[in-house]
């Protein structure tokens, strides 16, 4: 019985390392990029956006001779959003030898994953993840194609204290590296024109009952609510908001650029604004690729343009560099550009920010955000 | 005083819920001494039968309404029920009269299977519903905070009540509910005045499964988003609730689910938000250290 049971885990486990190897035999000579974010679980719509962004742009790129001669071969890691998980991929990504990792969503995923690609020697380029710590350590390796929390939150914070005068205004997040950072970062803004908050309070992610929080906003007579979170609590918030009969704003940041969050929220949701770059699906540079995932049915809403462009930066700057090798190709990222991307033309600080990030409000209508006019 | 009043409205909203799952925790506690851990998952399986149920109402081109909703909930109840018993006959009936622990091994594997059954059979990604139930009702208005009562609060009120009153006849005053507590005092003097046991305690797990999709139902109406892993959170706070009303105890896990509720509400009213689960278990902690039994639970005489 024991015997037994011990080949048989044998077997399980060494099953998939044969099939493994079986594969990395069969792609040599070809580089080895990944794209890692939720593909389970609350936010598997945004690792979803981000897949559907990689997997185009390595057709792409292949279908144009790939890098240097070479072939590009596509790797997936699922975090779930999870730090822990998120270190557990990285590792695996790194042992799969990926030159390159467009991910991870979560800034709470990335944070941790960074210092393992520095170990490794990955090169990382998150297309969402606006935490400003992410880039602020100054590892080498780390970059982004998104803006940064303190951006978004200033342009948050100042169109709060501009538009809704004499409105109380709750400022509430889910203690993530992303909602906290946001919400931390439009109270500096929103304090310094000088507004000030009636609530600052943190919320439970993951639960479903926020009745009290909501119940403590409304006697508080907030007209705002600032959320620092993602979109299945603010979508649950907002719709328990008009459930008690709250007259009441709900404004976020980008977490909020999914289809899913109407789902959640239904009718409650209209009106619910958002910070977001300007529509990059708009942007001319961008047609002849939006085309091309308009015929595979795939809405390149959200963070898959963000996600296309990182590779095709990753891409254009081994070019320059003559190499995969990615400390180099981090150096070239950082010293030449900017980089023509479906974004528009995109160039990195030293600390591998972009240079130009442009946040604007979007709003949801009906089932649709759209840019605010 | 209008706000105190909004929070008991919310949190007799909320503890109803976690009474409604305690239930099934402690009833198979007090029929078989074990815990039932697959019990919130249980639960997790009503919402996505109620789910199924709607979508396929609505692709029937009913109109979702009260009828609709009752329909769900009988529907729900019923496949839950078969889930409930399945569960029972698979992984605890084979390994009863085994040691202790086993069943309660072979419980959380079973929670395991389930989570993941639904993972694939359902996705990872959360599923929502519409709001079905809208409205509410303004039930009094002092010092500019209107305290209201949402139509969903209320009708999670009435089936929770309604349910258990159906539930606590059936316990009372049938044969059947005569069955299950003589079980529940000496299951071998049953066995030989006559009882079927194996089947009362197969109707236990039935009773508990069909009163935790009803659970299952209202939390997928209240709050219109559920996913495969919404019976870890549920079930821990329910069994809590059981524990703290006193295990075994039916009225205590309602009283428990209650309390939960309540001071998870009042706590995040008037305290910090985020620490609303170190006030409920810390609350837990100090009244298992003073009443080892829970607020109702009776002391186990130690058989020799």
């Amino acid at each position: 019985m024991t015997i037994q049971r011990r080949t048989l885990v044998g077997a399980t486990i060494a099953a998939p390392a044969i099939l493994a190897a079986g594969r990395a035999s069969a792609q040599a000579g070809t580089v080895r990029v990944a794209v890692a974010g939720p593909l389970t679980g609350s936010n598997a719509s945004f690792g979803n956006q981000m897949r559907e962004g990689a997997t185009q742009a390595v057709t792409d790129l292949n279908a144009a001779g790939g890098v240097l001669g070479q072939q590009i071969a596509l790797e997936t890691g699922d975090d779930a959003c999870d730090p822990r998980q998120a270190v557990s991929v990285a590792n695996q990504l790194a042992g799969r030898q990926v030159k390159v990792v467009a991910g991870h969503f979560c800034s709470g995923s990335s944070i941790p994953a960074s210092k393992v690609y520095t170990e490794e020697g990955v090169l990382q380029i998150s297309p969402a993840s606006t935490n400003p710590r992410f880039t602020d350590e100054g590892a080498w390796n780390t970059f982004r194609t998104c803006g940064r929390d303190d951006q978004q939150g200033t342009v948050a914070g100042k169109y709060i204290a501009e538009h809704f005068r004499g409105r109380k205004v709750a400022l509430i997040h889910d203690n993530s590296a992303y909602g906290k950072g946001l919400a931390d970062e439009t109270k500096k803004a929103m304090n310094a024109a000088g507004v000030t908050e009636a609530i600052y309070a943190a919320y439970t992610p993951g639960e479903r009952d926020y009745n009290a929080i909501v119940s403590r906003m409304k006697a508080a007579d907030v007209g705002v609510i600032y959320l620092g979170g993602y979109h299945t609590e603010a979508g649950l918030i907002i719709r328990q908001a008009k459930e008690q009969g709250m007259n009441v704003t709900l404004i976020g940041g980008d977490a909020l650029v999914t289809n899913e969050f109407w789902q959640i929220s239904g009718a409650a949701g209209e009106g619910t604004m958002m910070t977001f770059s300007s529509d990059p699906r708009k942007r001319p540079q961008a047609a002849e690729v939006v085309a091309r995932f308009k015929a595979r049915n795939v809405d390149p809403e959200g963070y898959v343009l963000y996600t296309y462009a990182a590779l095709q930066i990753w891409a254009a700057a081994a070019v320059k560099a003559a190499t995969v090798d990615p400390r180099k190709v981090a150096d070239a990222m950082r010293a030449s550009g900017p980089w023509q991307t479906v974004l528009g033309p995109v160039s990195f600080d030293r600390k591998g920010d972009v240079t130009v990030p442009d946040y604007v409000f979007y709003v949801w209508k009906n089932g649709n955000y759209a840019e605010m006019s | 005083m209008a706000y105190a009043l909004q929070q008991l409205i919310n949190g007799v909203a909320l503890g109803m819920i976690y009474g409604l799952i305690a239930v099934g925790y402690t009833m198979v506690y007090g029929i078989i001494g074990m815990i039932n851990f697959a019990h919130g998952d249980i639960f997790m399986v009503g919402a996505f039968i109620s789910l199924i149920s709607f979508v396929l109402i609505a692709m029937g081109g009913w109109a979702a309404g009260p009828g609709a909703i009752l329909l769900v909930l009988l529907v729900s109840m019923a496949v839950t029920a078969l889930y409930g018993w399945s569960v029972e006959r698979v992984a605890y009936r084979p390994l009863r009269g085994s040691f202790r622990l086993a069943p309660l091994i072979s419980a959380i594997g079973m929670s395991i299977v389930l989570q993941n059954y639904v993972q694939v059979a359902q996705g990872a990604r959360v599923k929502p519903i519409e709001s079905l139930v809208t409205g509410s009702l303004e039930l009094w208005h002092g010092n500019g905070f209107a305290v209201s009562i949402s139509t969903m609060q209320a009708m999670i009120i009435v089936v929770t009540l309604l349910v258990l009153a159906v539930f606590t006849w059936l316990v009372t005053r049938t044969p059947l509910g005569r069955a299950m507590r003589a079980c529940e005092q000496d299951r071998k003097m049953a066995g030989l005045l006559g009882i079927d046991t194996d089947r009362t305690i197969s109707v236990t797990f039935v009773i508990g499964a069909a009163l935790a999709s009803v659970a299952g139902t209202m939390y997928l109406l209240r709050y219109g988003v559920i996913d495969f892993y919404i019976g870890f959170l549920a079930g821990v706070k329910a069994f809590t609730a059981a524990v703290l009303g006193g295990i075994g105890s039916l009225p205590g896990a309602v009283l428990g689910g209650l309390l939960i509720g309540l001071i998870e509400t009042f706590w995040s009213a008037y305290f910090s938000v985020q620490y609303k689960d170190v006030a409920t278990f810390a609350i837990l902690v100090i009244t298992l250290i003073f009443m080892p039994t829970g607020l109702l639970g009776r002391a186990e005489v130690e058989k020799v």
